[in-house]
This record gives structure tokens, C-alpha cells and sequence, in this order.
């Protein structure tokens, strides 16, 4: 028998109950560090789970992301959940399953081969006996470890996964309930906190006591440059933080390079090299060059970061939409100055959010505010300025990349450097707290220095910079830019979306060099077979290459996610006319075994729509230190009238391990995008946003 | 403060709250209705959108004063008991949405749209939707619920 792979998850839950719990209600507790951000795991854990233990799929009650119940389990990120999240369900489920069939076969004197399970009820060669896992589990000991006990199910077993099974959550939520917004605790209070115009800003003048005087029943709350207020009513709160707003003077800010070029030029950070193989000095032929650009860019989810706390005898517990519950208890414990066993955090679903936004930052300021109310509940829900402007936002990025290209069309070598600022910097991470107020009290907590994640876990910076095809030579770099005043953080796909724009804009333009077709040379340089097969499977979805209309282009792009994960390849046809308009997307995924295809397919749709949106209109606003955008007005995103028409094929590989889905299409999404762009007129636009202004630039 | 009353959801109600309350508050802290969605509280995103007297109208922007004597919908009416708007039941069946957060404001318009316009055409579809915003791009599905809810064609009132 070959042995059984673990999953990184049961290193810190190595035991069966950490997951899972056989509840007197005849249901069955599934518990899991991995939280609902919209991408669909609560369903996929559940399928997974429900698939292992054979029972239906409502009798799974998921307690996901909650400090004082759960697992212990890094938080949701990286396009992990199933990949690590899901096999430890899988794991723990089986094991679990194993031990109730071992009692089983106990009681009936029975094999346990000749056993099998039907909604929990024990069926022995096909007869239903009186046994089920309820009437089991009192004697049946769950803390025995999972790996001892897990036997995983063949693929050819499974029966819920890898079908669409509907969204647990969704329809509550389409029927307007199920998010942390809507909770509502015995006596909670609204909250609202004071926006400093810049992370970096402190209070000058702030008069405390004309606010008191116009809001004698709001209780202010005010530490350092730290202020907010607590009301019974929300719309008295909001009414009072505008007053409060407009009784603050703040500090100026300090001078800021100009743009991330003037910022490059004098950054103490110096390039590290990432991957080297060969000598791409040495290597021989034409050089083809690139460097691209890509804004600083905001996470935009629609709703504003909220969380409810409440103080009692000195223990904290927090309603959050974090995507790391555990991160967040220990970095609360930090600048609270409590200990971590007094936090409890509990995970409840905010809107989209895309990597690490303000949902961490609110819930500390919650506390804040709650500290000043013992007993009672606070909310606090930010405002659409501070998610906009206070909360980290996606690193502005330069990627340079140059390949020489052999005279029999091969590729000999390439050379990348991505410079950005920090792709990742969670809260609770690197010994400090990275949560913004606090480096605004009267005794402020340090900064910390971000450190981006090194390629073992996915790199962030050069995430994705390391090309995929068959080249003998590659030289890789970044460099972390440590000088900029703005707080940046994990965004869907970190620097594989701007790195996918460089290497794919590259690819093409190296096929237009040495007259072949875009689809053809990237087959013709991946040994992957899998990688070469999402390319075709899109291209031949498309009609690839398409009819030759004027102002009509087609492009493609590809990657495997973290060169690990899932591959994806995009196919992107616009027309340009005043305008870039993204008209249809063609996609192939390949996921390795799909746990629920439809959850697939809605991701990359989704993966594909936000990248579009990027692509085409985003920009964040910088003014010296400040980030200027502040509303909706002044952050178009992709409207209903500008989405394209999406086409999903999922490649179904039921023998293979689950790969990491929802990050896999915004790099080719660009890249394609801006490969359709050069087909259409001709023009490479390698500054990002692809806006009409941009086109005219790159004509020059 | 004078009591100020109105109908949500066929039901007739009343508040004592300062007048320029934004109808949002009243509906959520007030009446308990927390369907209706803040997104902005500015106007910009459409995710408060409820109905006042069978018009979509952004919850956020409209004083309590204003809809005095009116008849509001939220998107709780669209769920009675057990029975669910066609609209709500295209939704799910095409799985029209990520994180779900702008679908009660989408719903909302989608309904009005279809009171009007009972087979609206994907165009009318999109220009109806065009000022609401959905971060995580579920698009796509939402017009494709919208058609089918249409076609279905039995339209609650
Ligand atoms: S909440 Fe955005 S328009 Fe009302
Ligand atoms: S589904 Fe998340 S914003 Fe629309």
C-alpha cells in the first residue's frame, strides 16, 4: 500500500476531533481555519467531508474560522483552501469514518470489509442495521490521531465530489441575509472611527470638547490620533464622526518621489535573485525586451470592512470577515496587551474580499471602541474612505523581461526582475501587529518592516515571474521596495498578475519578432503536458486565431498559478473603437480533481471579470503620501454594460490531486487582454491600465 | 420627534426618529430589515436599493421623512415562508453570485425592471443594472438568472 500524504493542516490538528465532532443531532461537525469569502469553500469542505463519511450533505454543519472551536489553520490565502484545507477534511473525515466502522464491525462481529455506511446508518452486505454514527460515537474515542486511521476514499468512490453542488450559503444570502453586517447582539452600540487623510498623519488640533458639547449622548473614545465614537443610534454616530471630521487638523505629509520610477531611483532595497539556471549572459540569440507597469490597485470589495466586539471581565471576543482568524487573535493580543487565551475570534462572511483589506484593521479599532463600554457590543463598519485609502491596496509594479530567442525559433534564455513594494504583510505576522491605528496611540506600536514571502511559499513579488516553458536559461529577480510611505498587501494573485502581463506580453511579442503564431510557439516551448493542454483547449474554444476584422483582436494568455497550482490559459477578443471593449473570454482550466466544477467555473469567471477590470479602467490615486481615492466615483470598476461574455471549459483530471483555483485567471486575463490589443491595432501597450490615454501614449 | 409612518412589505409600520434618519438605518436598526445592503452610503453603488412605491431608489440617500404614507419593498419580500420570488429562484439555480453582497440590491432592480417591462430584452437587462456594482464578477450569471426569471413570466405583482 503506498503511504497516504498528509496535509500541512493536521501538523498543528493532528487529531480527529480537531475537525470533526458526531453532534447528538444526529448531524456531524465539520470545523476548518479556511473561511466563506465568496469563493465557495464552505460547500467544497462540506462535499469533501460528507463524500469521506457517507452522509448527506445537510447533516455537515460547518464551523468555519473561529478561534475558540476550530483548528488551528493558517488563514485563507493563496488559493490553499482546498489544496491543504480540503485534504485534511478529507483525512480527518476518513479517519473518523474508519473508527466508527471499527466499532461497528465490534458490535456485529462483523468484518469491517463486509461494513458499509448509508447517511450514517451502518449497512452490513446490503442490510441496514440498528447502528448508526450516533448510537457509535459515545464509544468510539476521537482524539486518536487522523493520520493513523485516514483511508481516503479511490476517485472512483466519490459520489458529491466533483459534482455542482449548489452553494451552501447562497441562497440566504440571495435572499438578503448571512453577513457579519447583520448581526445584531443584545444591546450592541454603533461605532464610527476618525480618517486620518494618510496612514501616516497625526492630529494637530482636535477639539474634544466642542464634540462633547454637540453630541452630549456620544461617548468618545480618543487614544493618540486615534478617535472615535460610540452612540446607540448609527446615523447619530455617523453624524457625529463627520463633526469630529471637520474638528481635526492634521499633520502635512512628508515628501514622496514622484511616481514608482522616481521612487526606484533612490529605494535603499537592492535586487535578490530568485532563480537562477544557466547563464543567460552566455546564451545566443535575438534579444526581445519588455518592461511593463502596473498602478498601485484597490481591493474595492463592495461592502466596508465592519466587526463587532465585546468586553467582558476582561476578555475580548470579535465578530470578523478575516481571512486569518488566528493571525488576528495573536496580533489583537499584541496591542491589547492581553493575553491570547482572553481573544476569541469568530469568523462571519463580509463581501468579496481579494486578500488582505481593511477586515483585520476594523476589528482592532472595534475593540478599541468596545473597551470603552464593558459588556456591551460595539459595531463598527469603516468607511468606504478608509477601505479605499486606509487599507492596504495592491502594490504598484515594474517588471522588466528580456528573452533571446535561438534562429530555430527556441527560446535560450530570459531574464525577469519584478520590483514592487511587499506583495503580502498580514496582520500578526514577523513579531508585529500590522494593524494600522495602532501605530497612531499615544504609545504607538512600530510599523514592522514588511518582508515579502519568500518563492517556497509562492513569493509574492516574484510570484510567477519564473517562466513555465522549456528555456535553458533564466535569471530571476526582485526587488522590494522599502521606501514608500503606502501599506501594501496581498491582492488576488499578488505579483503573478503583473509578472503573467510581462511574460505572456513577451511571448507574443517574440512570436510576432520570428513571424509564428502566438498558440503554436507556446506549445511548442512547454514539455508540461497539462500547461499545453489548457493553451489548445482555449484556443480551439475560440476559434483561435479568429477572422481578421479591422479593430478586432484576439490574444491569449497563460500560467500555472505559483507554477504549482491550477493552469489556466485565457483567450481574450476585443474590439477597439473609442475604446477598449473586452467583448468575450474563452477559458481553460485544469484544477487537478475538481471538487465542485460549477465553484470552479464561477471562480475564473469572476478571476476573469476583476482582471478585466483591472486591466482596462484601475488605477489607484497617489498624492504624495496619501492615497487620493477616496469613492466609487473616482475608482470605476467594470460595469454591467462592459462585461464580456465567458466561456469556461474545466479539464477534468479526477486522479489528481485538487489544485488552487481562485487566483489562476487574472494573469492571463491581462495578458491576453493586452495581446488582443496588439493584434487589433497593432500596438503593445505595456503601461497598465489598457485606457484609450494609454493606447495613445504607447502610438507615440 | 413625530412618528413617522409607511408600509415595508405590505405591512404597515411606524417610527419615532429624527426625520433626516436615512432610510437605510430605519429599515435595518430600526425595523429589523437587514437585507438591505450598505455599500457606500454615498449614493455610488446601488447596494441599498429598495423600492418606494414600485420605483428602485437607493435606501441611503432617502430621509425616513421622505417615504412618509409610501410602500416600501426590501428584499425580504422576495422570500415568503416558503415561497420564493422566481427572481430569487433563478438566482439560485444559476448560482448568480460570489459573495452575494450586491445581489439584494440587484434583486430589487431586477423586479422593478420586470413590473415594467415583463420580457425586458438583455439590453434592458444591462442598462437596468448598469449604476450597481458587483466586485467579484458574477455578471454574467445575474443577467442569465434575470433572463430566465423572465421567461418563466409569472411575476409576482
Ligand atoms: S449604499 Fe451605495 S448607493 Fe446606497
Ligand atoms: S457577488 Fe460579490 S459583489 Fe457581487
Amino acid at each position: 500500500m503506498t503511504a497516504i500524504a498528509s496535509s500541512p493542516s493536521l501538523t498543528d490538528n493532528p487529531n480527529c476531533r480537531d475537525w470533526i465532532d458526531i453532534a447528538r443531532d444526529e448531524t456531524v461537525v465539520l470545523k476548518s481555519g479556511k473561511v466563506e469569502i465568496g469563493q465557495g469553500i464552505a460547500t467544497a469542505l462540506i462535499q469533501i467531508a460528507a463524500d469521506e463519511l457517507d452522509v448527506a450533505p445537510d447533516r455537515v454543519r460547518l464551523i468555519s474560522g473561529h478561534t475558540a472551536l476550530g483548528p488551528l489553520e493558517a488563514g485563507t490565502s493563496s488559493s490553499l483552501s482546498v489544496e491543504t484545507g480540503g485534504r485534511a477534511v478529507r483525512l480527518a473525515a476518513s479517519a473518523v469514518r474508519a473508527l466508527l466502522l471499527a466499532e461497528a464491525a465490534k458490535l456485529l462481529q462483523a468484518p469491517a470489509e463486509a461494513l458499509s455506511v448509508e447517511d450514517g446508518r451502518i449497512v452490513v452486505s446490503g442490510r441496514a442495521t440498528d447502528l448508526t454514527y450516533w448510537s457509535l460515537a459515545p464509544a468510539v474515542d476521537l482524539a486518536a490521531p487522523v493520520m493513523d486511521h485516514a483511508r481516503p476514499k479511490a476517485p472512483s468512490e466519490r459520489r458529491l465530489v466533483g459534482t455542482s453542488m449548489p452553494r451552501v450559503d447562497l441562497a440566504a444570502k440571495a435572499a438578503g441575509a448571512g453577513f457579519i453586517h447583520d448581526i445584531e447582539l443584545e444591546g450592541m452600540l454603533h461605532g464610527r472611527v476618525l480618517d486620518p487623510p494618510a496612514r501616516d498623519r497625526r492630529l494637530v488640533t482636535f477639539d474634544e470638547d466642542a464634540l462633547r458639547r454637540s453630541f452630549p449622548g456620544v461617548q468618545l473614545v480618543r487614544d493618540g490620533s486615534f478617535v472615535g465614537v460610540i452612540a446607540e443610534r448609527e446615523e447619530v454616530a455617523v453624524r457625529a464622526i463627520a463633526a469630529a471630521q471637520r474638528l481635526a487638523t492634521w499633520t502635512a505629509g512628508a515628501p514622496v518621489p514622484a511616481d514608482l520610477r522616481a521612487a526606484i531611483a533612490v529605494d535603499s532595497s537592492t535586487p535578490e535573485e530568485i532563480v537562477v539556471k544557466g547563464d543567460v549572459d552566455a546564451a545566443e540569440g535575438r534579444r526581445i525586451a519588455t518592461e511593463v507597469e502596473r498602478p498601485y490597485i484597490a481591493h474595492a470589495s463592495v461592502a466596508p470592512s465592519c466587526a463587532i466586539a465585546a468586553w467582558r471581565d476582561g476578555a475580548l471576543e470579535v465578530y470578523s470577515h478575516s481571512q486569518g482568524v488566528h493571525d488576528l487573535r495573536t496580533a489583537l493580543a499584541m496591542v491589547l496587551g492581553v493575553e491570547s487565551a482572553k481573544v476569541v475570534v469568530i469568523h462571519a462572511p463580509g463581501a468579496g474580499t481579494y486578500g488582505h483589506s481593511g477586515q483585520d484593521d476594523v476589528a482592532y479599532e472595534a475593540a478599541l471602541l468596545a473597551r470603552a463600554m464593558p459588556g456591551r457590543p460595539v459595531r463598527l463598519l469603516w468607511s468606504r474612505f478608509a477601505d479605499f485609502s486606509l487599507a492596504p491596496t495592491g502594490p504598484g509594479m515594474i517588471v522588466n523581461a528580456e528573452a533571446k530567442v535561438g534562429s530555430d525559433g527556441r527560446i535560450a534564455s530570459m531574464r525577469i526582475q519584478s520590483v514592487c513594494q511587499s506583495q503580502v504583510f498580514r496582520p500578526g505576522r514577523g513579531g508585529t501587529a500590522n494593524l494600522i491605528a495602532a501605530e497612531r496611540l499615544t504609545d504607538p506600536f512600530p510599523k514592522g518592516v514588511p518582508v515579502d514571502p519568500p518563492l517556497a511559499r509562492g513569493g509574492g513579488g516574484e510570484r510567477n515571474a519564473i517562466p513555465l516553458y522549456a528555456i535553458p536559461n533564466i535569471h530571476v529577480s526582485k526587488r522590494i521596495l522599502r521606501d514608500l510611505p503606502y501599506r501594501t498587501s496581498a491582492l488576488r494573485a499578488l505579483g503573478g498578475y503583473t509578472n503573467v502581463f510581462a511574460l505572456e506580453t513577451l511571448m507574443d511579442d517574440i512570436a510576432a519578432e520570428i513571424g509564428v503564431d502566438p498558440v503554436a510557439l507556446r506549445i511548442a516551448n512547454l514539455e508540461d503536458k497539462r500547461a499545453a493542454a489548457v493553451v489548445q483547449k482555449a484556443a480551439d474554444m475560440a476559434g483561435w486565431p479568429g477572422p481578421r476584422v479591422p479593430g478586432t483582436g484576439f490574444g491569449i494568455g497563460f500560467c500555472q498559478y505559483k507554477n504549482r497550482s491550477a493552469y489556466c490559459a485565457v483567450v481574450a477578443r476585443v474590439v477597439c473603437d473609442e475604446r477598449v471593449r473586452l467583448t468575450h473570454a474563452w477559458a481553460a482550466v485544469d484544477a487537478g480533481e475538481a471538487i465542485n466544477p460549477d465553484g470552479i467555473i464561477n471562480q475564473i469567471e469572476g478571476g476573469i471579470i476583476q482582471s478585466a477590470s483591472w486591466t482596462l479602467k484601475e488605477r489607484v490615486a497617489l498624492d504624495g503620501d496619501a492615497i487620493a481615492t477616496r469613492d466609487w466615483e473616482g475608482y470605476p470598476i467594470l460595469r454591467f454594460s462592459e462585461v464580456p461574455e465567458v466561456e469556461v471549459a474545466v479539464i477534468a483530471r479526477p486522479e489528481a490531486p485538487p489544485l488552487g483555483v481562485g487566483e489562476a485567471a487574472t494573469g492571463p486575463t491581462a495578458a491576453a487582454i493586452g495581446n488582443a490589443v496588439r493584434a487589433a491595432l497593432g500596438v503593445r501597450v505595456r503601461a497598465l491600465p489598457i485606457t484609450r490615454d494609454a493606447i495613445v501614449a504607447a502610438m507615440g | 420627534m413625530d412618528r413617522i409612518e409607511f408600509h415595508v412589505n405590505g405591512k404597515r409600520v411606524g417610527v419615532a426618529v429624527d426625520p433626516d434618519t436615512p432610510l437605510l438605518y430605519v429599515l435595518r436598526n430600526d425595523l429589523g430589515l437587514k437585507g438591505t445592503r450598505a455599500g457606500c452610503v454615498e449614493g455610488q453603488c446601488m447596494s441599498c436599493t429598495v423600492l418606494i412605491d414600485g420605483r428602485a431608489v437607493t435606501a441611503c440617500m432617502e430621509p425616513v421623512s421622505a417615504v412618509a404614507g409610501r410602500k416600501i419593498e426590501t428584499v425580504e419580500s422576495l422570500v415568503d415562508g416558503g415561497t420564493r420570488h422566481p427572481l430569487v429562484e433563478s438566482f439560485i439555480k444559476e448560482q448568480a453570485g460570489q459573495c452575494g453582497y450586491c445581489l439584494a440590491g440587484i434583486l430589487m432592480r431586477a423586479k422593478a425592471l420586470m413590473a415594467a417591462k415583463p420580457s425586458p430584452t438583455r439590453d434592458d437587462i444591462v442598462t437596468a443594472l448598469d449604476g450597481h456594482l458587483c466586485r467579484c464578477g458574477a455578471h454574467a450569471r445575474m443577467i442569465r438568472a434575470i433572463e430566465q426569471a423572465a421567461s418563466v413570466g409569472s411575476v409576482a405583482p
